[in-house]
């Protein structure tokens, strides 16, 4: 392990040294460095060590025998209230109006927005619930198709974090600290796993707004970056339109025959400088160039969804044939885990329902529920439900009180750090789970916390990785995603 | 013995290179290993534990990095009782009884740490295995061989005096151009390796260029230089690059990185500020030539100096450049902690090389920075008179002076209105009439105070003389006194580091337990104590550097020498290094004309892919909600200038390695990725100066081969070889053809870019040319300072 974080604090500082201490030619060494995909590790004695082999990474062999290869991670972006969706509180909808009691806040840290309020009346979820599934699992009407699918889900209802504004949380979520810098999940599968293919980045993001409160929060391209780690471990961002990478597309009047002449010239110039001057580096450099033409075809033809047959739009809705939406995010996440990409990472935007949240959580429900319970389904239905991790959740709860004025019909909800809900599903996961409790307010956990470095924690252990374990050393210290916290939460797991 | 002179070409050839051999051969005889002191291990040769252990080379790294977490500094998790970071700790007597020792000098029997890190016992070995760490065989013979040898003990190396070491003495003193030389070469014969040849001139003119300036060696500068057989030209090549504008911008880009400037507050909305009053300023004093003492103690403490000057508060912006959140609902009083802390970690950094972050929640793990020390520094940043929450939204945070139109024309000139600006605001620091109270913080926790801390420097480095006040400017009195062991050898190393890629200490930001040892100790003292003596004399400093052979060398490497030192450590030869992201794209501005060489103003919005700025917003923003392109000469600014929006910055830099500017930073990655030729394969940025390149070209000379080669030689700053022309030449003529059979084709990609052309070719040849141009771009060589 010691020895495998030297080589990579190599590959960081000075990729020479790493290239030049394979013992394979430099040309493998380079190629199979791209996107962190290290072949020339195989031959490696063991089945767990074969495994890591194919996968690369900086991990000899994972830790534990993996669950899951790879993650797609719903992130719902502004914090999605969990009493209108999965968390039923009738005592709130019977108390409604009546102060939330003293003695179950308990000093709770309020936001600068309801700081200020001198009242915290309790609203219950104007929207109606019902059970579902083999074990009766309440959940809203604003989730139809979700509800379908409950028997596949794993359900926590306990998850907590520490942070109450959105910027902090987020980081937090994505990196295991609330100050920006570090780097975020899935720079540390890159980091820790490698890539499982060739033809495309190993992490790659997809954004869509949604339509619930179309301006509220926004994003930070930071979220997927690599913090500290290589380069090579950054989320790369897979846009609606006609680039969907960012600088993949030709000039205009450069086609793809005339930019393969032109690579050829490049390799050509390029190895007589390496006979020249003997850097490695330049052999790295000629293959990197062949990476990224293979990813001018590979990227174009994943994102190119016209190939999907009638019924698979149906499934995810007709939104799916609306690039950049939510829906056709998910279609497009299916693809890429089709084509062994690690980490999908999704941000759908409007969740941070201050005001009018009734009418907003609808339109946002709607945004979502199809889609993410087609991306199960079609994931089962492939067989690869089985070693997909998908995740869907936001960065932290909300209030069981409303904030601003409480009306017949409307209200709204601050940020809640104490309590929140999200669900996973496949990768070695146990479905059909509810997992812990909160009390009859909505207001606390009473039964089975979980923190965020705790989920962390279980998602690397799906992925075959120790927590503890994972981990680099910059600036004299040995960082890793979940800080020096985090518990794997075992009854979660199949 | 078997020679060692491994690389290509050395001046070391035929009968006197037997004479070398049969010296070294003899002081290896006689000297084995003894002085092999500094971080390098070779790689082809296994570690060997050395004769005499040194306690701080060979020793200290292992106990920091595999015991100090549980006996180390930090008093709150340390297990046993035992503390093995300072002498007394492990000699302590340890147990119940008090009746076994960790360690007994000369006596590894009966010293219980060699018994536990020999154990086979799980419950017993150390380190435990819960810890994840372990030590190999070569580790424990070191620890036990330390022992044996009656357990050396000396301060950590960075901590011990400033002291000018003598040069040393070596057998082939004519190769040394000056004191640096001396030091390079005697490490060199120590591993019976010699140094590489000079450098091709022309290749040296464009190292020593892109190292000073940040920009290549225009053509008349190369002819001037390869024409002049003086034994001076060398030297004026290196006078004539210090006193360029294109320096002084150089320099500013790295302080940049350290100073974390930004264009905008960095979080959530991540609304814009104005800072360029304050980066002009850098620019400014590096023109100057300031002293380090003096430009470091400015920006730290220009509002204490007594009668502070308007210029003297400007370079205080530097301690406001981090972020400042403007999100509704924060706690004002979590967000000005955690300002204060980010000086305290850019001063830890950028002056001391020492990570203090690690005491903001509990004792240093490895250093002797106690939680105190750390809020005691803390204390220094503490009152300034500011807000944790920008409020109302958009607000200017205080404190901030406004500078006047009048007042920057009369007395700020170096400051660039350009955009005319009646008024311009700019942050800066201030002292609050009744400091602020600074406690430990528990936890780092920003409202769990525990006891209260005066302002007062980490004893460990050098105590605080009671003779300074206390307050910033005192801070930068300690930080200056002549006693000081870090500042100079920081300061040194990262200059050492802008010209070889690597300091000699490689980890340039951490000078403590946990970062790299020295590859050459004395040379860095040697310089840092030069640096110190000469007044602080930044360009001084560069110039001996540069002007020594060891700079001067051949970058090229054989198999063997790579493979024994791959990272370089013993420079014997120059290292390749890529150019940085503000360097690839000025150098495609710079050579193909474009570049606009305005200094100062502004920051300015180049090319980007549309859309990144409005796809992530949240409604809010304001000005930084979405990207409006700048037009025309803005387009072609040196690429500091360019608007850094912290939350979603360029994303053609990031994926050179830009620093994201979160947090200060001394050295960036060097990597290389699939990303990066898509960049420049395709940026419109690069594209557009490809055309302008062609051009340039055609309108220099006549032939085909001719113009290729004038494309060539500007952008690689040498002739282009008689293949490499055929090769261009070919690869022109089958692209011209294409053109012609399709010329909208040419049409569209030579209408890339704003920059408009009179006419001079037909469009298809031009276009062809043009690809020739993009494909120069796009050569490793072009990108690689050799």
């Amino acid at each position: 392990m010691s020895k495998k974080i030297i080589e990579e604090r190599q590959l960081g500082m000075n990729r020479r040294a790493f290239l030049s201490k394979t013992s394979m030619g430099i040309g493998v060494a380079a190629l199979s460095s791209l996107f962190g995909l290290n072949c020339f590790r195989s031959g490696e004695q063991g089945a767990l060590k074969a495994t890591a082999s194919r996968l690369g990474g900086i991990l000899d062999a994972p830790h534990i025998a993996p669950k899951a290869k790879r993650v797609i991670y719903l992130f719902q972006s502004g914090g999605p209230s969990q009493l209108e969706l999965f968390d039923y509180k009738p005592l709130l909808s019977k108390m409604r109006g009546q102060e939330l009691p003293e003695s179950v806040r308990n000093g709770q840290r309020l936001t600068g927005m309801t700081s200020g309020q001198d009242s915290f009346p309790l609203v219950g979820s104007l929207f109606p619930f019902q059970q579902h599934g083999q074990n009766g699992t309440w959940m809203s009407d604003l989730l139809p198709y979700t509800s379908k699918i409950v028997d596949e889900l794993c359900i926590v209802k306990s998850m907590y974090t520490e942070a109450i504004n959105h910027d902090p949380a987020i980081t937090f979520f994505q990196t295991g600290s609330q100050q920006p810098g570090r780097p975020c999940m899935g720079s540390w599968l890159s980091y820790g796993l490698g890539s499982m293919n060739e033809n495309l980045p190993t992490f790659t993001v997809l954004l869509s707004r949604g339509t619930g409160r179309k301006f509220g929060q926004p994003l930070y391209s930071r979220l997927w970056g690599n913090g500290f780690l290589h380069s090579l471990h950054q989320g790369v961002q897979f846009r609606s339109g006609k680039d969907p990478v960012l600088y993949l597309k030709n000039p205009e009047g450069v086609d793809s025959q005339s930019r393969r002449q032109m690579l050829d010239q490049l390799a050509q110039l390029n190895a007589q400088q390496l006979e020249e001057f003997g850097d490695p580096e330049i052999s790295s450099r000629i293959a990197q160039y062949e990476m990224a033409y293979r990813m001018q075809t590979s990227v174009p033809d994943v994102v190119d969804i016209s190939d999907e047959p009638d019924y698979i739009y149906q499934m995810y809705g007709p939104e799916s044939m609306q690039p950049g939406t939510f829906a056709a995010n998910c279609l497009l996440a299916r693809r890429l885990a089709e084509r062994d990409v690690r980490f999908i990472q999704l941000y759908h935007m409007g969740w941070d329902q201050h005001d009018n949240l009734p009418s907003a959580i609808a339109n946002q429900s709607r945004d979502v529920d199809q889609a993410s319970a087609a991306l199960v389904m079609d994931l089962k239905q492939r067989g690869m439900l089985d070693d997909t991790l998908v995740i869907w959740g936001g960065e932290f709860g909300r209030t069981n009180y409303s904030q601003g004025v409480l009306t017949a019909d409307n209200y709204g909800r601050d940020h809640h750090p104490r309590c929140f809900t999200i669900w996973m599903a496949g990768g070695g996961i146990k479905p059909g789970v509810v997992y812990g409790e909160t009390d009859d307010f909505g207001y606390n956990i009473v039964k089975d916390k979980v923190h965020v470095h705790d989920f962390q924690a279980t998602m690397l252990k799906l992925l075959g990785i120790n927590h503890e374990q994972l981990t680099y050393k910059y600036q004299g210290r040995r960082f890793r995603l979940t800080d020096v916290h985090g518990h794997i939460v075992k009854p979660l797991l199949a | 013995m078997e020679r060692k002179n491994l690389n290509q070409s050395t001046k070391f050839n035929g009968k006197r290179w037997i004479f070398v051999a049969l010296l070294i051969a003899v002081a290896g005889l006689i000297l084995p290993y003894a002085c092999q002191v500094g971080d390098v291990v070779l790689v082809s040769s296994k570690r060997r534990v050395p004769e005499i252990v040194d306690f701080n080379f060979h020793v200290k790294p292992i106990l920091s990095d595999r015991c100090f977490t549980c006996h180390g500094p930090d008093a709150g998790t340390r297990e046993a009782g035992l503390r093995l970071d300072t002498r007394e700790g492990a000699l302590a007597a340890l147990g119940a009884n008090k009746d076994h020792h960790a360690i007994i000098p000369g006596d590894t029997e009966n010293s219980t740490l060699v018994q536990r890190i020999h154990s086979d016992d799980p419950g017993d070995v150390m380190p435990p295995p819960e810890s994840n760490l372990t030590l190999d065989d070569y580790e424990k013979e070191v620890l036990e061989k330390w022992i044996d040898q009656g357990m050396d003990w000396k301060k950590h190396w960075s901590f011990l005096p400033l002291e000018k070491p003598d040069i040393p003495t070596t057998k082939q003193p004519d190769w040394a151009i000056n004191e640096i030389d001396h030091f390079v070469l005697a490490r060199l014969e120590q591993e019976q390796l010699a140094p590489s040849s000079m450098a091709d001139k022309a290749l040296l003119l464009r190292r020593l260029s892109f190292d000073l300036t940040g920009l290549p060696p225009t053509l008349e500068e190369l002819d001037i230089f390869l024409k002049d057989d003086s034994p001076r030209a060398y030297e004026n090549a290196v006078d004539r690059l210090l006193s360029t504008d294109a320096f002084a911008e150089h320099m500013t880009s790295k302080w940049l990185d350290l100073a974390r400037y930004a264009d905008t507050h960095g979080y959530q909305d991540d609304l814009e500020r104005i800072m360029f009053p304050w980066r002009d300023w850098v620019i400014y004093a590096y023109k100057q030539n300031m002293p380090y003492d003096q430009f470091v103690t400015w920006q730290l403490a220009g509002d204490l100096l007594p009668n502070a000057t308007r210029e003297q508060l400007i370079a205080t912006a530097f301690n406001r450049n981090h972020k400042i959140t403007q999100e509704g609902g924060v706690i004002p009083e979590e967000y000005r902690v955690e300002y204060v802390a980010d000086r305290t970690q850019t001063f830890g950094i950028a002056f001391l090389g020492l990570t203090m972050e690690c005491a903001r929640c509990h004792d240093h793990k490895y250093d002797p920075i106690s939680q105190k020390d750390f809020y005691s520094l803390f204390s220094f940043f503490n009152s300034v008179p500011e807000q944790g929450l920008i409020e109302p939204y958009g607000a200017i945070p205080e404190p901030y002076i406004k500078l006047t139109d009048t007042e920057i024309a009369e007395q700020l000139h170096f400051i660039n209105n350009l955009d005319t600006l009646k008024e311009i605001p700019l942050m800066v620091m201030q002292e609050m009439e009744e400091p602020r109270q600074a406690y430990i913080l528990e936890r780092g926790a920003y409202d769990k105070h525990g006891a209260p801390v005066a302002s007062e420097t980490p004893e460990s480095v050098l105590p605080f003389s009671e003779d300074l006040p206390r307050n910033r400017l005192g801070l930068s009195q300690w930080l200056f006194s002549p006693q000081h062991p870090l500042t100079a050898r920081v300061t040194a190393n990262r200059l050492w580091q802008q010209c070889f890629g690597n300091g000699i200490v490689a980890t340039a930001d951490d000078f403590g337990n946990q970062g790299a040892l020295p590859s050459h100790p004395e040379l860095l003292d040697w310089l840092a104590v030069e640096f110190r003596d000469n007044g602080w004399d930044v360009q001084a400093l560069l110039k001996k550097i540069v002007m020594s052979a060891t700079y001067r060398q051949s970058a090229k490497v054989s198999p063997e020498l790579l493979e024994l030192d791959p990272e370089n450590r013993l420079l014997a030869r120059a290292p390749r290094l890529r150019l940085s992201a503000e360097m690839i794209r000025d150098h495609a501005l710079a050579v193909s004309g474009l570049l606009n060489r305005l200094v100062g103003g502004p920051s300015v919005k180049p090319y980007q892919p549309p859309g990144l700025w409005q796809e992530t917003t949240g409604g809010g923003g304001g000005s930084t909600a979405s990207y409006v392109q700048d037009e025309g000469e803005k387009l072609y600014r040196r690429s500091i200038y360019t608007f850094w929006k912290r939350t979603v910055p360029p994303p053609s830099m990031m994926t050179f390695d830009a620093a994201s500017r979160d947090f200060c930073m001394v050295k960036r990655q060097s990597t290389s990725t699939p990303l990066q030729a898509l960049v420049l394969l395709n940026d419109p940025q690069i594209v557009e100066a490809s055309r302008v390149l062609a051009y340039r070209a055609v309108d220099m000379e006549e032939r085909p081969e001719e113009r290729i080669g004038a494309m060539f030689r500007l952008a690689t700053s040498r002739h282009i070889s008689e293949l490499e022309g055929q090769r261009l030449l070919a690869y022109f003529n089958m692209e011209w053809e294409r053109f012609k059979s399709q010329p909208k084709a040419a049409q569209e990609l030579l209408s890339i870019g704003e920059y408009q052309q009179k006419e001079l070719l037909s469009e298809p040849e031009l276009a062809a040319y043009m690809l020739v141009a993009n494909a120069i771009f796009n050569l490793d060589e072009t990108i690689t300072r050799g």
